[in-house]
């Protein structure tokens, strides 16, 4: 049986691992290169405490390969649900080839167990290669990263270490469940390929917050936390916040926020912006037009 | 002698339909079984049912002394081929027969082979890319190299043409007799059957309306051809299984294992497409005449 699952399964898995050997061999030729760039920035940067600089610079050089990375990574289990979960079952029955190979001196039960359990396994397989081996290419990145890119990041967390090896295990077995529910081809591929989408979008948005309880914490205004000052002229001060940005927490994920007076108070929480987005500019009431804020109030030559 | 198949009061339902109704059938052993009905009349269900594909709605069968299909050991004792005879279109004839060596301990490799190149078939040709007699055959080959005790074969010669239908029922009866194992194979033409049957299961609306050895079968029954009677006139061991009238004549088709002496008959044998026609005719009347007494 394992002959015949692997007879049927050869040329796509081949063709495969064909893609992930290249991948892996670009990872693997342009991975120490990377990792001695930002090993040879932060001996630069620590001195002189410019690290906060380097890392912009760093992450801003690499974030095209760092994002179509991450996005193959993301996409690669969906690839396997629809075009080795979907047709699994779903071709035989459709060709009647299920007659045939269920008349051998074979067992349904045995049929499918094979057909899932190594055709699954492969899927793992070739899931977990390619996360582990964009994980490692990844990492000087992943610790310079923007705050919204770091690691616990929605976007980011599916594509890094065993992640994508769970949603291709997932993947799988939808297209094959689906599969066999709606019993033609190609509609269940494009229905799996809706799920899957739809079930990695409402993860992290829906389930992944509620796992762990939050930590709640309170930290000072900062060069981190703070992307810039506004104050257009007759209206209050804007304060451009990183809201993502947790001060002395990297790769910290923020489910929300919103700034406090130093009694504790809430300044402002606006107008839904309490996401967590990048850059949210926060109304703090503080008039522009007199008081140390005012053009006038200015001390000669400031800026 | 030993059963094949064996059901008592089998009955199968898709839903609210019933596909196969009140089935009790014995068939002994060392027998090519015709199944003969119109389409859509349950033939397909009874033999999946008896390759163990389906489970029975209501009452039970037993074929070879076994249930159907539940171990490989019962598995490996009958072949089945499907209808429509499915093969792997993107595996060559070659990867089929090591498909069937694979999964089948008593896989019969040579013959397989012997077969395949008795048929003209190439082995590194892709199955897609056979004719519908040769996909038969390569379907009939996996069917038969792996030697089992009951070859059931479900509307095997539906597709093909009129000679590959020939040759394929051909090489069916000779392998048949060759390595001595009964067949139940399905068909909705009587033509087909009475090449090779000598033994015949009439279904017709999802139940079994005859089944017994042909030879038999064709000496208990006769055509009557004489003057106008009415069927309560005939003899009470002649049961009337079709009639038809014309202004003056009757003709009957009856069931007795007396003799007929009555000189006013013209008494003339069946062909088992005569017989099997009157059966089904029989049902057809039936459901006529209710028609008509509802309309009334």
């Amino acid at each position: 049986m394992i002959w015949l699952t692997w007879r049927q399964f050869r040329g796509s898995a081949t063709m495969m691992a064909a893609v992930l050997v290249v991948l892996v061999a670009a990872l693997v030729l342009t991975g120490p290169n990377l990792a001695s760039d930002y090993a040879a920035g932060i001996a630069d940067c620590t001195p002189d405490n410019t690290c906060l600089d380097f890392f912009d610079r760093f992450f801003g050089e690499y974030d095209i390969p760092f994002l179509a990375l991450t996005l193959v990574v993301l996409i690669l289990p969906a690839l396997i649900g629809l075009f080795w979960g979907a047709p699994l079952i779903t071709r035989e029955l459709e060709a009647g080839t299920h007659l045939l190979v269920w008349n051998q001196s074979v067992t349904r039960g045995r049929w499918l167990a094979v057909k899932l359990g190594l055709t699954g396994l492969v899927a793992m397989a070739a899931a977990g290669v390619c996360g582990l081996a964009v994980t490692w290419w990844s990492d000087p990145l992943d610790r310079s990263a923007v705050p919204e890119m770091a690691q616990m990041a929605p976007v980011v967390f599916g594509a890094r270490g065993i992640a994508p090896m769970g949603y291709a295990a997932f993947a799988f077995v939808l297209g094959v469940t689906v599969g066999m529910l709606v019993r033609r081809t190609l509609p269940a591929m494009a229905l799996t390929l809706a799920v899957f989408a739809a079930i990695q979008i409402a993860m992290p948005l829906l389930v992944r917050p509620h796992l762990m309880p939050p930590v709640t914490g309170t930290f000072e205004l900062g060069r981190e936390n703070v992307d810039g000052l506004g104050a257009p002229r007759g209206g209050s001060l804007q304060i451009f916040l990183r809201t993502s940005a947790v001060p002395g927490h990297a790769g910290a994920w923020v489910l929300s926020s919103k700034l406090v007076d130093p009694s504790g108070r809430t300044i402002s929480s606006g107008d839904g912006s309490s996401g967590p987005s990048s850059t949210i500019p926060r109304a703090v009431p503080v008039s522009t037009t007199s008081g140390p804020c005012s053009p006038q109030g200015l001390p000669a030559g400031g800026a | 002698m030993t059963s094949v198949l064996q059901a008592q009061a089998l009955g199968k339902r898709y839903g609210k339909r019933w596909a196969l109704r009140e089935c009790t059938i014995d068939i002994p052993a060392g027998h090519v079984v015709g199944l003969v009905g119109p389409n859509g009349a349950g033939k397909t269900t009874l033999l999946k049912l008896a390759g163990g594909q389906l489970e029975p709605t209501t009452g039970g069968i037993n074929v070879l002394g076994g249930r159907p299909g539940g171990t490989p050991a019962q598995l490996a004792r009958v072949g089945f081929v499907a209808q429509d005879t499915p093969v792997y279109a993107g595996l060559t004839v070659a990867d089929h027969l090591r498909l069937g060596a694979r999964l089948n301990q008593r896989w019969d490799a040579a013959m397989a082979r012997e077969r395949i190149a008795q048929l003209g078939l190439v082995p590194n040709h892709r199955a897609g890319k056979l004719s519908g007699g040769q996909r038969a055959q390569l379907a009939l080959t996996l069917g038969l190299a792996k030697r089992p005790e009951l070859l059931i074969l479900d509307e095997p010669v539906a597709s093909l043409d009129p000679l590959a239908r020939r040759e394929f029922l051909q090489g069916l009866t000779e392998a048949a007799v060759a390595h001595k194992l009964s067949v139940l194979l399905s068909s909705h033409l009587v033509s087909d059957l009475e090449r090779i049957c000598d033994y015949v299961i009439v279904l017709v609306d999802s139940r079994v309306h005859l089944a017994g050895k042909v030879g038999r079968l064709l000496a208990a029954h006769h055509r009557l051809t004489g003057p106008r009677r009415d069927p309560d006139r005939l003899p009470a061991d002649q049961h009337v299984i079709s009639a038809s009238h014309t202004e003056r004549q009757s003709t009957y088709v009856i069931r007795t294992d007396a003799p007929i002496h009555d000189p006013a008959w013209t008494v003339t044998q069946l062909s088992l497409e005569d017989l099997v026609l009157a059966y089904m005719d029989k049902r057809t009347a039936e459901n006529r005449r209710a028609v008509l007494e509802v309309r009334r």
